[in-house]
């Protein structure tokens, strides 16, 4: 067959036409492309919200000399609380709350039969513990480096309260298992809330939900381990953040002044 | 400027030369509608926080019904030895709400105690009253011997070793016209087996004891 002749292109109207290359333009591949559209995604966003100055304020902070690996303890917290929050998100996808046995059965459901969930399990179980000690380790370098001083009291107090809130989420995801060894620690553990004198009583009717524990205390147990607490400790990991940007960090406390220039002559 | 600050100061709103002030106003429309505001969002709050916080407390005032449950012919008990019996004490949670009760003939001779006397069985629940976990009755030893944390305590329920601060808790009993033997609600009782409304475990009857540890707003007596 004879090759036919191809056809001039119909002329485009003006607006439509592409800009004629000019000197000095560099032909964009796809990868500059893509970069360009996110540049420009940002930007819409930035234009309407002011972000990127929050963003620039929290992350390029000047820390002092001497921050070592000390300084990593409070992300790492943070990493664990994250690990949990993530990984209690699916196991409540499998879990059942139910006293008269559904949740022993969900529970060697997930650990026997899921897809991977005994690894996800496990990092839920033993990142529990991994969190704990991190926040105890935590504790102990803001105690040791003198970092609760002043200006930082306030962020101590939240701390304190954050561990409080750890140890809430502790002992109330012990018992969602409801094996015989969640069960015993719960009624031990609540009898120990109702030692306390005068409001113990009461504290350990709340946390059981009746006089002896009964059809609800799982399921109030549960509540307050996957809504209440973990929005607490969420939003006050947020007013931790903030106060720590705002204060900024501590030098470590064998960190000397530079002594000014005119000082340091005067010694020699 | 001191005649200015004197009618600042005035209360009502006619004398301040707030435009459209009736006489004797003292509160300007601006105060009201912030007051108002407030009040508002108050409510709707209250209207959602405050049935939540019930939900939540509610269980402390609760009173649940007295609940008797036989255990057993007469036949089946001694006044030497105890025998358990599983009762349950919340139903609907299955193996969760069953507990042990050790059931024994009420014995003149052992049973001197003025508090028990008309009492047709003894029943004593095995709900250790340290922290609560299950006491077992040791027959070679004539002692309930508690596995957590070394509470013991001998044959009538006191404590005679551990850490536990007042004797093992009781039920009631009686015996139905048919001759069985039922399990009533658990009572308390302090070292010299004086009868209070059941407590938790961890909490001392003796001296002070019952008044640091009140007993629940819906305990009924019996």
């Amino acid at each position: 067959m004879p090759k036919l002749p191809k056809l001039p292109a119909p002329p485009l109207p003006s607006a439509l036409k592409p800009p004629a290359p000019r000197p000095g333009d560099v032909k964009k591949g796809p990868i500059e492309e893509a970069a360009n559209a996110g540049i420009t995604v940002v930007d819409w966003v930035d234009e309407r919200t002011s972000l990127s100055g929050a963003a620039r304020w929290m992350m390029f902070r000047k820390v002092p000399k001497g921050t070592n690996w000390f300084y990593t303890l409070g992300s790492a917290t943070m990493f664990a609380f994250l690990n949990q929050a993530v990984t209690g998100v699916f196991l409540a996808m499998y879990y059942r709350p139910d006293p008269a046995g559904g949740a022993y059965e969900s529970i060697r459901y997930v650990t026997n039969d899921v897809f991977l969930g005994q690894f996800v399990r496990g990092m839920h179980k033993w990142g529990s513990s991994v969190m704990v000690i991190l926040v105890f380790l935590h504790m102990g370098r803001t105690f040791f480096f003198g970092a609760y001083k002043y200006p930082r009291e306030l962020n101590w107090v939240i701390g304190v309260v954050l561990l409080i809130l750890t140890m809430t989420m502790s002992f109330t995801g012990y018992l969602l298992p409801f094996d015989q060894r969640a069960y015993w620690a719960t009624v031990v553990g609540v009898n120990i809330n109702g030692t306390g004198p005068l409001i113990g009583p009461y504290l350990s009717d709340f946390l059981r939900g009746g006089s002896e524990f009964g059809a609800t205390t799982l399921s109030r147990f549960y509540a307050i381990h996957m809504l209440l607490v973990p929005g607490l400790i969420a939003a006050l990991i947020g007013a931790h953040l903030y106060l720590v940007a705002k204060l900024g960090t501590t030098a470590p406390p064998w960190q000397k002044a530079e002594k000014p220039e005119e000082l340091r002559e005067a010694e020699v | 400027m001191a005649d200015k600050r004197l009618k600042h100061k005035s209360k009502y709103t006619l004398d301040r030369g707030i435009p459209g002030a009736f006489e004797g106003e003292t509160i300007t429309r601006r105060r009201f509608m912030t007051g108002s505001a407030h009040t508002a969002g108050a409510v709707a709050a209250g209207a959602f926080a405050l049935p939540a916080l019930g939900f939540a407390v509610g269980p402390i005032f609760k009173s649940s019904p007295h609940h008797w449950e036989v255990v057993g012919p007469e036949g089946m008990f001694t006044d030497t030895n105890y025998v358990p019996v599983v009762i349950t004490l919340s139903p609907n949670i299955g193996e969760a709400g069953k507990s042990t009760a050790y059931i024994r003939k009420f014995n003149p001779e052992i049973d001197t105690d003025p508090y028990d006397q008309g009492t047709p069985y003894i029943a004593i629940s095995s709900r250790c009253a340290h922290l609560g976990c299950p006491v077992r009755w040791v027959d070679a030893a004539e002692r309930f011997i508690c596995p957590c944390h070394g509470g013991v305590y001998d044959l009538l329920g006191r404590r005679v070793g551990g850490p536990p601060v007042r004797p093992l808790d009781r039920f009631y009993t009686r015996v139905s016209s048919s001759g069985l033997v039922e399990v009533g609600p658990r009572f308390s009782v302090n070292s010299e087996l004086r009868r209070f409304s059941p407590r938790d475990p961890g909490e001392p009857l003796d001296g002070i004891g019952q008044y640091f540890y009140p007993s629940r707003p819906g305990a009924q007596k019996l």
